[in-house]
């Protein structure tokens, strides 16, 4: 029982877990855990799994990415006997809130929601609060596969440790969507997003700060602005620290507002809203946290054909987005034997290729079979994604101090 | 005799029924909002009252704007669908009046008429999404003026939707509400016989609109108030209208409210529970307000009402028809818009028409329709027939029994109405789970009933009191039992409101999202939750579908809930 269940992630994450209230949690988890799936291998999962039903609850706003949901549960029909039902969702929060009536009513267990597509603050309040089940990740076949030293935020999420508690499902990095046939010439930094701006008033704007995309582009702008984007890494000190760390950002984008589409008075709602405006022709230059974005909806003729991309020469933003379980789901098995179908070379070749969806591997493909990594290779990279040598460097989210204390002061300057 | 006495009897059930039914989630819900809105949520660590929430609510700083934006476009919103809704309603019955069909005018009301009822069926993200289409500065209207005369490569840079001010929003519901107030007006004309009245009117010199604003009106007026009260409530806590058209900066006090629910931070709950109260208080405020403005304009128009005036005003007529064709036309091509996208692959600006076209779209959902489907039916029938059921057994009881459903009684009824869904069904989600009923298809229908009920009995409440007395009592006198008087006499000549007010019920269970999630536990899908949660991908060419299929058998009942009378009734002109 103790060899399988391995908490060694949690001892190297001394800065998270200070507070003698997390290390109660981490045992409470331990024990409840040791009581449930943990006693058992993947076999034992695996043979309880056949014939569970699980709910995922995932944001259900492309055809693209229920087709492949649908495509995976398919397979995990196949070749486990677990069948997945999608619970289309608009708002992760609806899952959240699901879970959080549920515990606030006392249920542990048989819970509505089995899966859920999840990461960062979603992620940490919910690890936070109690409403996640796990650590689950540890002995999964497929979870060896994933490329932890290449792709550090498959182990850290927004400085939040993810210890097991989600299993990594896809990458992410902040990048610039334009339409080539309108822009010649394409910023290489922040600053220079400002001066093309000058140039091209009211043909670039970026997403409300209550979208994710929002609220990372003034993250992504406080890092090149910022005189020492160390910080940023810990939360905030105090409010004097805020002011002084973020001054340059409101400098900039008091400069940048007056030039962005309807003079920075209004913003659209979401980035799939502001990828329509760039279809439209009311934008030139839009933002996307996925690399083959791009060149998937290019394929399924949401954006024209002459859209391309680019990013920053210091390098941009870049995360990962994972699939947790609920403390009280009633098909954990189901929902980990499908977590680790969804790590599988199959599936992630199957995201990855832009014309199903676009969505790049959290796996190393050094660790694969010569016959999986020949398949990796030959995808399609897609026409307006760039190589991986040409994504530049990544960056690492700032502390989500930082993302709520920008977001609640933009509210403050610039949201009414 | 002992029979009537048994069923008579067995009445006062319906009202208890009915209002045990509503009272357990209501006392849920408001103790879900208000609970958190003290300070009140141990699993967010909040285990003491206190009122530090409100004052955290009262100096956020985008609360002030969003209240009044909240306000201002709800209340704009309801007063310009209630005027539209009157002046085609006064046009129409004029038109039935003359009956002359080959009038150029009198065919135009009827074409508006035939053409914006239908549009109830519509649902209302599906209506704003097509009308963003349409007047966006990329849009089609611009398209057009672009491809005819001004030949603009990039779009125009004007503020149309999402403008500061909430226009685009108040078109938005206007073009949802009008429709829906107009079928009101329409049925209540019925129970007072307007016709007769404006008869009158021009026999002592009266003009017919005239005749109409000073006869028929002030009666009309009294039957129609509540479903006013629902739109205008309704209009100050709509969120997918307001998420698509309304502005962003900041956006109405619901949206705000749906912002801090969606917080991944799960202590803006007790912000958003704040929030949620002071909506319920505005939504309270503004129907007193309401209220009181009717008094007022009542009481001021009261010479003039009885002032013996003769005249007409003829340009109402025009004004009339001009909104009127605007209206139609705004919707009419807002879904047309919708159609195309459904059918294009690209579609890309200044292009009038999309530049490929493909059945993909259709294609790609057909195959998973049929389950979703049938799931939309299966729960709106079912609410629909129970909360006929209910109304009707709550109504018979006021009449045999000679009470009115009390006040109070009634308030509850609308509640759900009034208080903004999101959090009000946290609440209600507690309860089920407690319950061990969440994710059951009784409980899903349960909450569908919530929101059903209050509008089947906002449609049939007036029509089943005001039928003529005597027709039951003819029945009393040759010694039919209350159930035949029902089933032979009643209901065969409140057939038609009968069957609009299960029409309406329908299209509201339809359109159900929040419930359908919350209290279905992600096991039911139906075309709504697609649709809804497509529309986060923004993608016109699905919405487009989901759009259609959304307001596809709410239109196919309505058009039934017309039609069957007509049938049924065709040699009995006088019941049409």
């Amino acid at each position: 029982m103790n060899n399988i269940f391995n908490f060694n992630s949690a001892t190297e994450s001394g800065a998270m877990s200070k507070t003698l209230n997390f290390f109660i949690i981490t045992i409470f988890f331990l024990l409840l855990g040791s009581f449930s799936v943990y006693g058992n291998s993947w076999e034992d999962i695996s043979k309880k799994a056949k014939g569970q039903t699980v709910y995922w609850n995932a944001w259900g706003g492309s055809e693209e990415i229920n087709a492949y949901i649908s495509w995976v549960g398919s397979r995990v029909k196949e070749d486990h006997g677990v069948t997945l039902k999608h619970v289309k969702l608009a708002s992760t929060a609806d899952a959240v809130s699901r879970v959080l009536a549920e515990k606030a009513a006392g249920r542990s267990s048989n819970g509505s929601v089995d899966l859920i597509w999840i990461n960062g603050e979603n992620f940490a309040k919910m690890k936070e609060n109690g409403l996640l089940f796990g650590p689950f990740t540890e002995n999964l076949p497929n979870f060896k596969l994933v490329d932890f030293s290449g792709k550090p935020t498959t182990l850290i999420d927004f400085h939040m440790p993810v210890e097991g508690y989600e299993a990594p499902w896809g990458m992410a990095k902040f990048n610039f969507v334009f339409d080539s046939a309108r822009v010649s010439e394409t910023p290489k930094s922040i600053p220079e997003l400002l001066q093309w701006s000058k140039r091209h008033p009211g043909r670039f704007t970026y997403p409300h700060v209550t979208d994710f995309l929002g609220s990372t582009f003034l993250m992504q702008a406080l890092i090149e602005l910022t005189e020492n984007p160390e910080v940023l890494n810990s939360s905030v000190k105090s409010k004097a620290a805020f002011s002084k760390v973020t001054a340059p950002l409101w400098n900039y984008l008091n400069q940048l507002h007056p030039l962005l589409w309807r003079s920075g008075k209004s913003f659209p709602a979401s980035s799939s809203v502001q990828q329509q405006m760039l279809n439209d022709s009311e934008l030139d230059i839009a933002l996307s946290f996925n690399p083959s974005d791009t060149s998937a909806a290019i394929a399924n003729g949401s954006l024209p054909e002459s859209a391309r991309t680019f990013v920053l020469k210091k390098g941009t933003i870049g995360n990962t987005h994972f699939v947790a379980i609920p403390f009280n789901s009633g098909s954990s098995e189901g929902a980990i034997v499908v977590a680790n179908f969804l790590m599988s070379p199959e599936a992630q070749m199957q995201k990855q290729n832009p014309d199903i969806w676009g969505d790049s591997t959290v796996l190393s493909i050094a660790k694969l079979s010569a016959q999986d990594q020949q398949k990796f290779k030959a995808l399609p990279l897609g026409v307006a994604t760039l190589p991986p040598e040409k994504l530049g460097p990544t960056q690492s989210n700032p502390h989500p101090d930082w993302k709520n204390q920008l977001d609640a002061e933009w509210q403050r300057r610039y949201g009414q | 005799m002992a029979t009537t006495i048994r069923t008579v009897s067995l009445l006062p059930a319906f009202p208890i029924l009915t209002q045990l039914l509503f009272l357990l989630p209501i006392a849920a819900g408001l103790f879900g909002v208000l609970l958190p809105a003290l300070g009140y949520l141990p699993d967010l660590g909040g285990n003491q009252f206190h009122f530090e929430i409100f004052s955290q609510l009262l100096e956020h700083p985008a609360l002030p704007h969003a209240v009044w934006l909240t306000l201002f476009s709800g209340i704009i919103a309801t007063i310009l669908s209630l005027s539209l809704a009157v002046l085609l309603a006064a046009m129409l019955s004029r038109e039935s009046l003359t009956g002359n069909k080959k009038n150029k005018k009198t065919s135009l009301f009827a074409i508006i008429r035939r053409g914006l009822i239908p549009l109830i069926a519509v649902p209302h993200a599906a209506m704003a999404l097509g009308l963003a289409f349409l007047v966006a500065p990329s849009g089609w209207i611009v398209r057009w003026l672009s491809f005819l005369f001004m030949g603009w490569e990039t779009p125009p840079e004007w503020v149309t939707v999402q403008d500061p001010f909430g226009l685009s929003l108040i078109f938005g519901l206007v073009l949802k509400e009008t429709p829906y107030l107009l079928l009101m007006i329409l049925a209540a004309l019925q129970q007072i016989r307007a016709q007769e009245y404006i008869r009158i009117g021009q026999s002592l010199g009266y003009g017919n609109s005239l005749s109409w604003l000073k006869l028929v009106l002030p009666q009309v007026y009294p039957l129609i108030r509540l479903p006013v009260f629902a739109v205008l409530a309704f209009s100050l806590s709509v969120v997918d209208v307001a998420l698509i058209l309304g502005p962003t900066t900041p956006p109405t006090l619901s949206v705000l409210i749906l912002r801090w629910i969606d917080d991944p931070d799960l202590s803006f709950r007790f912000l958003a529970s704040a929030g949620a109260v002071l909506l319920l208080l505005l939504t309270l405020g503004s129907l007193i307000f309401w209220r009181f403005s009717e008094w007022l304009i009542f009481q001021k128009c009261r010479n003039w009402l009885s002032n013996g005036k003769r005249g007409n005003v003829n340009e109402v007529h025009n004004l009339a028809a001009l909104s009127g064709s605007l209206l139609l036309g705004t919707a009419f091509l807002s879904l047309l818009g919708l159609a195309f996208w459904s059918l294009s692959l690209r579609w890309p600006y200044p292009l009038v028409l999309p530049q490929r076209w493909t059945s993909r779209n259709w294609e790609r959902h057909w195959s998973s329709l049929q389950e979703t489907a049938f799931t939309t039916l299966e729960v709106g029938v079912i609410t629909g027939i129970i909360a006929l059921f209910l109304v009707v057994g709550c109504l018979e009881n006021e009449q045999w029994r000679s009470v009115r459903f009390s006040l109070r009684s009634q308030w509850m009824l609308y509640l759900p109405l009034l208080i903004p869904q999101a959090t009000f069904l946290l609440g209600i989600q507690i309860l089920a789970v407690r319950m061990e009923m969440d994710g059951t298809f009784l409980l899903l229908v349960w909450s569908h009933l919530l929101f059903v009920l209050p509008y089947i009995f906002l449609t049939l409440a007036d029509p089943w009191r005001n039928l003529d007395a005597r027709f039951p009592k003819i029945g009393q006198c040759l010694g039919a039992s209350p159930l035949r008087i029902l089933f032979h006499i009643k209901l065969p000549l409140l057939l038609k409101p009968l069957l609009v007010a299960a029409a309406i019920g329908f299209a509201v269970s339809v359109a159900q999202y929040l419930p359908t999630l919350f209290a279905g536990g992600g096991r039911f899908a139906t075309l709504t939750t697609e649709a809804v949660s497509y529309a986060a991908g923004a993608d016109r060419r699905v919405i487009g579908v989901y759009g259609f299929l959304q307001a596809l058998f709410p239109w196919i009942a309505l058009l039934l809930a017309l039609a069957i009378p007509r049938w049924r009734f065709r040699n009995r002109a006088a019941l049409l």
